[in-house]
């Protein structure tokens, strides 16, 4: 019997290719006679476009055909799978029309022999545009006075939902107090280490086409390309290697993925795209963008009576895959981990001259625990109570779970008093109060942020999903007694084979290197949804468990024939007669029917027990089945989740900051999160490090910034700020396992914890730093000269923050 | 992120380079290192005919003693310079200069002479440089010529190099960078070129200040020596009074950059508080 290793923090067997540079991605897959694609991007944030001259760029030697708009008018539009009422949708093709609407906006694409030529020919492209004004600011371009950018809605605004729960106008006067705090949520770029890439081969005699490309999703690609290119879906197959990370960038489908099977199937050879770092900041989808209003309506005591948002979302000047559908889920979420009576988000919709917005590492959900968190800070400041005390106070106790919302959620379980007693004792939370009374007496700028969160994972129950929420998995035992898993969640950095292979492993009492998933081709695996949401593990691992559940029953059944019992349990790896361990099991017996063939192996049936391997053996060899059992041992499930996951968290900075300069230097970084039953805990770390890491980015550095013209000024890494690794200070990580009882492995997910639990943390410790200076928020990224200016104006009362 | 096409040519010799040069003009970029150049040929921001390689000259990378200097070859890496144990002995202001520059992979192939040539104003040697009053040594056809490093920054991107000429030396004076020495910078969270970078090279008798080097750069289109905070500090003792005086006078008669991350005015404050900074990081180091 292996050892069991569910719950153990063993390394993960995708990374000796990763690191040694032995794997294969897109752009490594080399298939001769390839030609290359280079775009040519708008240069403007919104212009019409007057004419284009490509004769130069045909002439080119080594060009072998050049594309515009009208060329590929044909092809269907880009795909936005979120339904709203009232939705106004642009027609989003794969090239400009007549018009650009955005910096980086693909104008025309040119094939080649070679990269180099390609991309010449893309300089000698001449382009007449007509500039015209733009609208940028998601909340003036809603204002009716603003240059509108699809002239034939007459508006910018793409939509307004209001959601929520309970008498919100009744619930803000029943509040002794209410406070309001504008707040901005800046564009992120995901900046995924792997940008994007895409390679098409078309069999013009077998008619089929094979797309090799770096997404999430491999199947919900390759439906909607073969509706765009108009092409059966079962002709297109569709291939993820490597993925070099996503953070929902790659959950979507993309023009250039269309585009390239389209070149391909017109010129009848192999065409590759590999998006270079350019491209990337310009036209891969952004996250965030967001305008916000905050009313929170609250008691003497501390106890929240309601909770208001009116949000202007930036959608950018079209829809991808989810953008629209991005700000409901920070509707959803807007409860926290507090108990609100009434709650309402009024969202704007919003077309600017800008890529679209869209999933970005917890897509809504960073910006509702936001808002929240920064609402109770600004309670807990006007109340002058710790904001621990503030949180506490609003808790729902552990056994109210499920616990309904006022957005209509049931969050499955939850102990957050757990998670943050366990916080505040790791970071020894009154002493820090303590230093931090000393620091202020000797004028030293200290400051403690504390946020305690809940998001939402395991996305999710088919009815509440644009395109599906089950996942699939198909799990085959060998006649070698190799396991092999196929899985519809296609990973993109999780750690799934090694995840899904201990869940596997331990299932069926093999090694975990004895079992291989597979996943990211649609000609082998099973339809599948893809790794998003944090749904790897919650939806796709239970997929995988649940498939090994309907195998184990037909093992047992194989095992109760050959060991000639009732029945055959599964006990610590073996199958053994009538569930009482190998003591009590039967004699040897026969085979029933003919002796095997001498060249086929002889199936082991003469022990008390059988392991998995012989099962496997006697059911590919089928000389020695249960009447009417089909051969073979292999079963596959659909899972679809009855509820979303809610895991939750608390986070605690501590931050110095220099008053000569504002420079902020983390002194401590605590996080205890609670994932629900953890698998591999090295790669719960790994998730919560990645994730925290993005936060301090948001926090601190980054920010998409266009100028006044709509020029993406933040186009290259050497302006747009990742953190490295240098700026990250040591993570004091700590857990909770409240498992959830959605599903049987009890697992919540944690992809998107860290970048939701942490921001709020990080900048209300620079604010309470500033707190002698007046300050109850900043918004983000928080740079120093921010720091500085206000340090430098000297304190004041309610500077910042207090209505 | 494909550059435009160009010729390579690998140079034997210097003479071969400058010859070359000579030939190609301003269709030729010399490469030596090309951590600036080749980032900037990708983008099509530059985009030369031909390239001339001096990675394959031997004798343009070296470091030592001769004659009362250091001299360092052009095509000397950064990381050359940040494990030299003559510098480490000698100068011990470049290599701590040098441990600010970049990144592992660009500090093994970027090299002085590359930097300095190309003057980029965040870069981090021309600080140093500057405080220590180095020559930079130019050879071109007519032969060598010797240019004080405060002659060498002409502005953003321009030194006193001209046409025809190849960097070829950096020379030090023995002694300087040696005891009250060093650089600290406040790197630029994207790039992590500097917003302010300051280098110091003091000489200290009695705590009294005898002389000093201040250079700095990341502030202004072209790196400069701070001469009004040296002045002010000349022949005094480096006490609260002295370094607050002096330091005022850090950015004086600068155009101070002004960009995303830093406005001119907060430029011109971390200029002031890091010049004081790696002052008493200098004079702590004589204790």
């Amino acid at each position: 019997m292996a050892e069991k290793t569910v719950g153990k923090p063993i390394k993960r067997t995708e990374d000796p290719r990763l690191i040694q540079g032995l794997a294969h991605y897109v752009d490594d897959i080399r298939l001769p006679d390839t030609l290359h694609a280079a775009f040519l991007r708008s240069i403007y944030a919104h212009a019409r476009i007057k004419s284009i001259d490509i004769s130069a760029a045909e002439k080119l030697p080594g060009v072998v055909a050049v594309y515009t708009g009208k060329d590929t008018a044909k092809i269907g539009p880009v795909p936005c799978a979120a339904a709203l009422p009232d939705l106004k949708v642009p027609d989003h093709r794969p090239l400009a029309g007549n018009k650009v609407y955005f910096v980086g906006h693909p104008v025309a694409v040119v094939v080649a022999e070679t990269k180099s030529a390609a991309r010449d020919a893309v300089d000698l492209i001449e382009v007449d545009y007509e500039e015209l004004p733009v609208a940028l600011d998601e909340e003036k371009a809603a204002d009716a006075k603003s240059p509108v950018i699809h002239e034939q809605f007459g508006t910018n605004v793409a939509y307004k939902l209001t959601a929520g729960e309970g008498d919100i106008e009744a619930a803000l006067k029943s509040a002794d107090k209410v406070i309001k705090q504008r707040i901005l949520h800046k564009r992120l770029a995901p900046i995924a280490m792997e940008p994007r890439g895409v390679l098409a081969r078309y069999y013009p005699g077998e008619q089929e086409l094979t797309l090799w490309t770096s997404t999430q999703i491999p199947h919900l690609c390759r439906t909607q390309v073969a509706i765009m290119i108009g092409m059966p879906e079962n002709k297109l197959r569709l291939i993820t290697p490597e993925v070099g990370g996503g953070f929902g960038s790659k959950l979507n489908v993309y023009a250039e993925e269309a585009l390239m099977g389209w070149i391909s199937m017109q010129l009848n050879r192999p065409v590759k795209w590999i998006e270079g770092r350019r491209e990337n900041m310009q036209a891969t989808i952004h996250g965030r963008g967001q305008t916000g209003y905050i009313e929170i309506g609250f008691k003497k005591d501390g106890t929240l009576t309601g909770l208001r948002y009116n949000v202007f979302a930036d959608m950018g000047s079209y829809f991808q895959l989810l953008t629209p559908a991005i700000p409901t889920l920070t509707g959803l979420m807007l409860s926290g981990c507090y108990k609100i009576p009434a709650i309402q988000i009024n969202v704007t919709g919003v077309f600017t001259n800008k890529m679209s917005t869209d999933a970005y590492r917890g897509a809504g959900r960073p910006e509702a625990t936001y808002v929240v968190e920064r609402a109770l800070d600004l309670v807990a400041a006007e109340l002058g109570k710790d904001p621990v005390e503030v949180r506490r106070k609003n808790f729902p106790q552990p056994d109210e779970f499920p616990f309904k919302t006022a957005t209509g959620l049931f969050y499955d379980s939850g102990n957050y008093q757990g998670a943050l007693d366990k916080a505040l004792k790791m970071a020894d939370y009154t002493k820090l109060r303590e230093e931090q009374k000393t620091a202020r007496k000797e004028g030293r700028l200290m400051g403690i942020g504390v946020s305690t969160y809940v998001e939402i994972c395991a996305l999710g129950p088919s009815s509440a999903m644009p395109a599906g929420g089950w996942e699939s998995a198909t799990v085959r035992v060998e006649p070698t007694g190799k396991v092999t898993v196929l899985t519809g969640a296609s990973p993109h950095g999780q750690g799934e084979e090694t995840s899904f292979a201990q869940i596997a492993a331990d299932e069926l009492g093999v090694g975990v290197n004895d079992v291989t998933v597979i996943h990211g081709d649609t000609a082998i695996v099973q339809y599948g949804i893809g790794t998003f949401g944090s749904r790897g593990l919650a939806v796709g691992g239970v997929a995988v468990y649940m498939a090994i559940q309907k195998l184990k029953d037909k093992a047992a059944k194989i095992a109760a024939h050959v060991l000639q019992c009732e029945k055959a349990s599964f006990v610590d790896g073996k199958f053994c007669a009538d569930g009482k361990g190998g003591a009590k099991a039967p004699e040897p017996v026969l085979p029933v029917g003919q002796a095997p063939a001498a060249a086929l192996p002889e199936p082991h049936t003469g022990g008390k027990t059988l392991s998995m391997q012989d099962i496997a053996m006697e059911a590919h060899v089928a000389k020695n089945l249960p009447a009417d059992m089909e051969p073979g041992l292999s079963a596959t499930a659909f899972y679809e989740p009855k509820n979303f996951t809610f895991p939750f968290g608390t986070h605690i900075a501590v931050v110095d900051i220099d008053p000569d300069t504002g420079e902020i230097q983390f002194q401590r970084y605590v996080a205890v999160d609670d994932c629900g039953k953890q698998i591999n805990p090295m790669l719960v770390e790994g998730q919560v490090h990645g994730g925290i890491v993005q936060s301090m980015g948001q926090a601190l550095y980054e920010e998409v910034v266009y100028d006044e013209t709509g020029q993406l000024v933040t186009g290259t890494l050497m302006d747009y700020a990742l953190p490295k690794a240098v700026m990250i200070p040591h993570l004091e990580l700590g857990s909770t396992e409240t498992p959830s009882p959605v599903n049987p492995l009890g697992a919540k997910g944690v992809g998107e914890a860290g970048t939701i639990g942490s921001t709020p943390a990080i900048v209300a410790a620079i604010v309470d730093a500033l707190a002698p200076y007046g300050v109850r928020h900043l918004d983000m990224p928080i740079k120093p000269e921010v720091v500085w200016q206000i340090i430098k104006n000297g304190p004041k009362k309610n500077s910042a923050g207090a209505a | 992120m494909i550059p435009a096409s160009f010729d390579y040519i690998a140079a034997k010799s210097l003479d071969e380079a400058i010859s070359l040069l000579g030939k190609h003009k301003d269709d030729a970029k010399i490469l030596a290192g090309g951590h600036s150049l080749l980032p900037a040929m990708k983008l099509r921001l530059m985009q030369p005919k031909v390239l001339i390689d001096l990675g394959r000259i031997k004798d343009l990378s070296y470091i030592k003693e001769e004659g009362g200097q250091i001299r360092i070859g052009a095509m000397t890496t950064h990381f050359q310079l940040e494990t030299s144990d003559i510098l480490r002995r000698s100068c011990p202001l470049l290599p701590e200069t040098a441990t600010h520059l970049g990144d592992m992979q660009v500090r093994n192939k970027g090299t002085i002479g590359g930097s300095i040539a190309h003057a980029d104003p965040a870069a981090d040697w021309p600080a140093a440089i500057l405080a220590l009053d180095a020559e930079i040594v130019a050879s071109s056809a007519k032969g060598d010529r010797t240019i004080k490093a405060a002659d060498f920054f002409v502005e953003m991107l321009t030194t006193a190099l001209q046409p025809g000429e190849i960097l070829r030396e950096i020379r030090i004076p023995s002694g300087k960078g040696k005891a009250a020495h060093a650089y600290v910078k406040v790197r630029h969270p994207a790039s992590g070129f500097a917003v302010v970078g300051v280098a110091v090279n003091l000489s200290l008798d009695g705590g009294k200040c005898q002389s000093a080097g201040i250079g700095i750069t990341g502030v202004s289109p072209k790196a400069y020596r701070a001469t009004k905070v040296e002045s002010t500090l000349k022949g005094n003792a480096l006490d609260g009074k002295t370094l607050t005086a002096a330091c005022a006078h850090a950015a004086d008669g600068i155009d101070v950059n002004s960009d995303l991350y830093a406005s001119a005015e907060y430029r011109k404050q971390l200029a002031t508080v890091y010049t004081r900074r790696a002052i008493e990081l200098a004079a702590s180091r004589v204790k």
